[in-house]
């Protein structure tokens, strides 16, 4: 079985997302909006990384050997500044369709397994990264006329 | 000669009228000399919207007297309406439009003022699209000219950028009507104070706020059959001296305290289950959430004891009708929407909706803030038409008769802080403000000032008076107001009321209005056809075209003309089926919650993030209310060991928005001359503060130093009246939002100014020249090479 890989990939996912969330409010403090939900989205992710222990744990047995894989990269440096914020936001975006597709993923196995806790628990979380995407979305489009067309 | 049926700043509210069932006529007057004759209008100093006469003697005004046949007030006027009406002939008017000429603001022709506006707007537009454009407007206009700027804002210019100081004061208001009912829109009616059981008001100083309303609650006290009423406040106020139950929260734990009360109800079995079964969706997530909301945690985070909330959810779980009413102390504060919307949910789970006795008001605190928000000069879609469903916006594009692509309506529309964010950050370059004062009322406003003065953004501010504001515009427009001009204006209990002008406005000043269509023919406007955008030039025409607007809408003005309004006030809807207009909507249990019907698909309570249509449609709620459930979150700003104390700020009963008017009533001035820090007594002993000592008080953004005035309010905290700016007194720094956050509702964009953390000390020193002469605008621009200055 390869769901414990599966369980670490998303553990790690939403480790990364944390962080970058919580970057991203750190770097566009100006911006009171992005600062507030970004720190309460980056609470979000982090608190599913703690949750998702006990079933990691349970699965860890079920881990195949890894191929250096799918690890993200998008989220390098920081970057300040109008443009730079519409792409932290196009990337936190990224990152989250990463958490959000693991979790697709891994409610289907949870599925065949008939395993109710995995299951409850990835409808549970796929509804918080679903509310991050809205976000996400939210204020991407929001950002995107002024940044393209008249921000210096 | 000086007549007046009362002393309203000695007696706020008068003599009582106890009533119940029809509230008794009383004609409050005051007159400084017997009129030649009076013109029907209504009072601009509060949201209440009170019907009144003007009295005219040679082309002055000369006093006020209350209609007495006006459904909102019974000829009643409060000490503002009664004195206000003085600033219009203040010697301090603006009468001449000013230029500024080598930094300084100089006299010019209308010729030469709308001309640079305009040579100004084209140059932006050719340079960098209209995206660099934004409008900043008020609450103290009339519909006509809202509905005009909105025209010519997003089918003219097509700007998304168009917002107004509503965003301070009532966005919330409209955002939790959207949200639990689909559109904008008070269900109740001001006549359901006339025989309510039981009375809520959560962060709403009624007392001071809406004086005239307040009365028609006292003469209920006073009366055969009194209600029992509950009230929600940190400060002990007026309004909270009445109650039968006042609960004290902590700052910032509004949600808490309604979770708290809606837990108990639910507990109570006292719910009606057959309402929620056919006209509501979302309950089981409300009573889920609000399970773990027991008095012992509400106790314990908010400081309200939990037998006091016991005894409130008590009355709440057995009144068979209920008003309930929210303001500021709501949607100023922290989950503003989500606190707001549970106010909702309480009438909603208890069936106590669209009926007699039973109104929610989520209050305005400005006179017309109801207006901007149905014709969308703050940013909404006229007619609380939808920017996401393609059939509004055609809607809108045929009665223009304008390409649909020309109306903004990709994402939501620009909020007044982002509008403010992209000045401060050079992509707005060009921000026209009308009739409202940002450089006092905004939070923060150090960072406001530095804005305003941003080389490269070029300011427009039209108003009666040299405002704090208007000392660092570009252009100024002097402008006609209430009294001077004719239009509508729309309270909350939806009457809509026509005011008409009484005299003429005072030198070369103009009604917004003429204002506006001046610059949309300047810039000429058109059609698809060629002919002009803006079709119509006095207010009557503007009329008539927003009633072709409203047609079909919840808001349907079509059933109203200028005629019938002269008769008195009436609530919208109005159209041929409610010829005499509507006084509770939702009558059928059938709310505007259809995916065709909606004004917004919805916004996420804690994020933010807009529901997409597609999401909508598919748990499309097909006429029932949504419950929307939400859980505590923490203030993002707290008292620590720097900032020990918290701040919150609220209004003066004699005065209004920043005193611009109010001010310059010699008795209302006289009544409130200053501002103040209010601190319990627990914390006068700890500062070592007698009541009058001069108080030092500072945030993370600025400082202020006030008279101290102690008692009537918990230990921990600090209040100062946000009116005061620096016009008439720039010789100390004394604005509350000097001290406030740049922060605000994630659903309504509303800012919070109910809490910020700060420290106090009994001032000493007299170091605060440099500081008060840079808060008074009145210091040179430093570092500019084209300073502006007004002297």
């Amino acid at each position: 079985m390869h769901i414990g890989n599966y369980l670490s990939l998303v553990q790690q996912s939403e480790q990364q997302l944390s962080r970058a969330f919580s970057q991203v409010a750190d770097h566009h403090g100006d911006e009171p909006d992005i600062y507030q939900v970004c720190q309460t989205l980056s609470d979000w992710s982090r608190q599913h990384t703690t949750e998702l222990q006990p079933l990691v744990d349970r699965y860890r047995s079920d881990k195949s050997d890894e191929p250096e894989r799918l690890s993200q990269t998008l989220f390098d440096k920081p970057r300040t500044g109008g443009l730079a914020l519409l792409r932290d936001l196009h990337d936190l975006y990224l990152l989250a369709t990463e958490v959000e597709l693991c979790w697709v993923v891994l409610l289907q196995a949870a599925r065949g397994l008939r395993d109710q806790e995995l299951e409850s628990r990835c409808e549970t979380f796929d509804k918080t990264t679903k509310r991050q995407l809205t976000w996400l979305m939210t204020r991407i489009k929001q950002a995107a006329p002024q940044t393209l067309i008249v921000a210096d | 000669m000086m007549e007046q049926t009362r002393d309203s700043i000695a007696d706020i509210w008068g003599d009582r009228t106890p009533h119940y069932g029809d509230w008794p006529v009383r004609v409050d007057q005051r007159v400084t000399t017997e009129p030649d004759h009076w013109v029907q209008s209504a009072c601009v100093l509060c949201s209440n919207g009170c019907g009144l006469e003007i009295g005219v003697k040679d082309g002055c005004i000369v006093g006020v007297r209350g209609l007495d046949r006006d459904p909102v007030n019974h000829g009643r006027l409060g000490p503002k309406g009664l004195h206000g009406w003085e600033a219009n002939h203040s010697p301090d008017r603006l009468t001449k439009p000013l230029i500024r000429r080598d930094g300084k603001l100089e006299e010019a022709s209308w010729e030469e003022a709308m001309n640079l506006i305009v040579e100004r707007s084209r140059d932006i537009i050719q340079k960098h699209t209209s995206l660099a454009m934004g409008f900043y407007t008020s609450g103290q206009l009339f519909l006509e000219e809202y509905y005009t700027l909105a025209v010519l804002g997003k089918a003219g210019l097509s700007t998304p950028h168009m917002d107004g100081n509503t965003r301070l004061c009532t966005a919330t208001a409209a955002a939790a009507l959207k949200q639990s009912f689909g559109t904008d829109g008070q269900p109740g009616s001001y006549i359901d104070l006339d025989t309510t059981e039981t009375i809520l008001h959560v962060g709403h100083n009624i007392a001071s706020q809406h004086t005239v309303l307040w009365m028609r609650i006292l003469d209920r006290l006073a009366g055969p059959n009194p209600p029992k009423l509950i009230v929600i406040d940190p400060r002990r106020t007026f309004t909270a001296e009445k109650a039968h139950i006042h609960l004290m929260p902590r700052v910032g734990t509004n949600v808490p305290v309604m979770n708290g009360l809606l837990n108990l109800v639910i507990e109570s079995g006292q719910i009606d289950q057959s309402f929620i079964d056919a006209h509501t969706v979302g309950f089981d997530e409300l009573k889920k959430t609000v399970a773990n909301w027991t008095p012992e945690r509400v106790e314990e985070l908010t400081g309200v004891p939990a037998s006091q909330l016991r005894a409130a959810a008590q009355l709440l779980a057995t009144t068979s009708t209920l008003v309930s009413s929210a303001l500021q102390g709501v949607y100023q504060s922290m989950q503003a929407t989500a606190a707001a919307v549970q106010v909702n949910n309480l009438h909603l789970i208890r069936g106590l909706i669209g009926r007699p006795g039973c109104g929610i008001y989520q209050m305005n605190g400005q006179p017309t803030a109801q207006n901007t928000r149905e014709t969308g000069a703050d940013g909404d879609m006229p007619a609380f038409r939808n920017s996401g469903n393609p059939e509004h916006m055609n809607q809108l594009a045929r009665i223009w008769n304008v390409d649909v692509r020309n109306i903004p309506h990709w994402s939501p529309p620009t909020h007044a802080m982002q509008i403010w964010r992209y000045a401060e950050q050079g992509s707005i370059k060009f921000l026209w403000i009308n009739a409202t004062n940002p450089a006092v009322s905004m939070p923060d406003l150090a960072r406001v000032r530095q804005i305003l003065q941003k080389e490269g953004l070029f300011v427009i501010v039209q108003d009666a008076f040299m405002t704090e504001t208007a000392r660092y515009a570009d252009v100024v427009l002097p402008a006609a107001i209430w009294g001077e001009k004719t239009g509508c204006m729309t309270n909350v209990d939806r009457t809509v009321h026509l005011t008409q002008k009484a005299i003429e406005p005072p030198g070369e000043a103009k009604a917004d209005l003429d204002i506006f269509v001046d610059y949309a023919r300047r810039m000429d406007f058109r059609d698809k056809d060629g002919a002009p955008l803006i079709k119509w030039t006095t207010a009557e025409e503007a009329f008539a075209a927003w009633r072709e607007c409203t047609r079909g809408r919840p808001c349907d003005y079509t059933g109203m003309t200028y005629e019938k309004l002269r008769r008195g006030g009436i609530q919208w809807p109005c159209n041929e089926e409610h010829p005499d207009g509507t006084s509770h909507l939702y009558t059928d249990g059938v709310f505007h919650t259809g995916a065709d019907d909606c004004e917004a698909y919805g916004y996420d309570m804690t994020t933010g993030g807009a529901i997409t249509p597609e999401e909508y449609k598919a748990n499309d709620p097909k006429g029932r209310a949504i419950i929307w459930a939400a859980d505590y979150e923490p203030p993002h700003e707290q008292p620590d060991q720097d900032y020990p104390l918290w701040l919150t700020t609220g209004r003066l009963v004699y005065h209004f928005h920043t005193r611009t008017k109010t001010g310059r009533s010699a008795a209302l001035a006289k009544a409130a001359p200053d501002s103040f820090v209010q601190i319990s007594d627990q914390d006068a002993q700890a500062y070592n503060i007698a009541d009058g000592d001069l108080i030092e008080v500072e945030s993370r953004r600025g400082r202020v130093l006030e008279p101290a005035r102690i008692g009537d309010i918990e230990p921990g905290l600090v209040f100062i009246p946000f009116h005061f700016g620096y016009w008439d007194d720039p010789k100390r720094s004394r604005a509350a939002n000097e001290l406030t956050l740049t922060e605000w509702d994630p659903v309504s964009k509303q800012p919070h100014f109910k809490y910020a953390a700060v420290r106090i000390r009994k001032a000493t020193e007299v170091d605060k020249d440099a500081l008060v002469l840079d808060q008074a605008g009145q210091r040179v621009n430093a570092g500019s090479t084209t300073p502006k200055t007004t002297e």
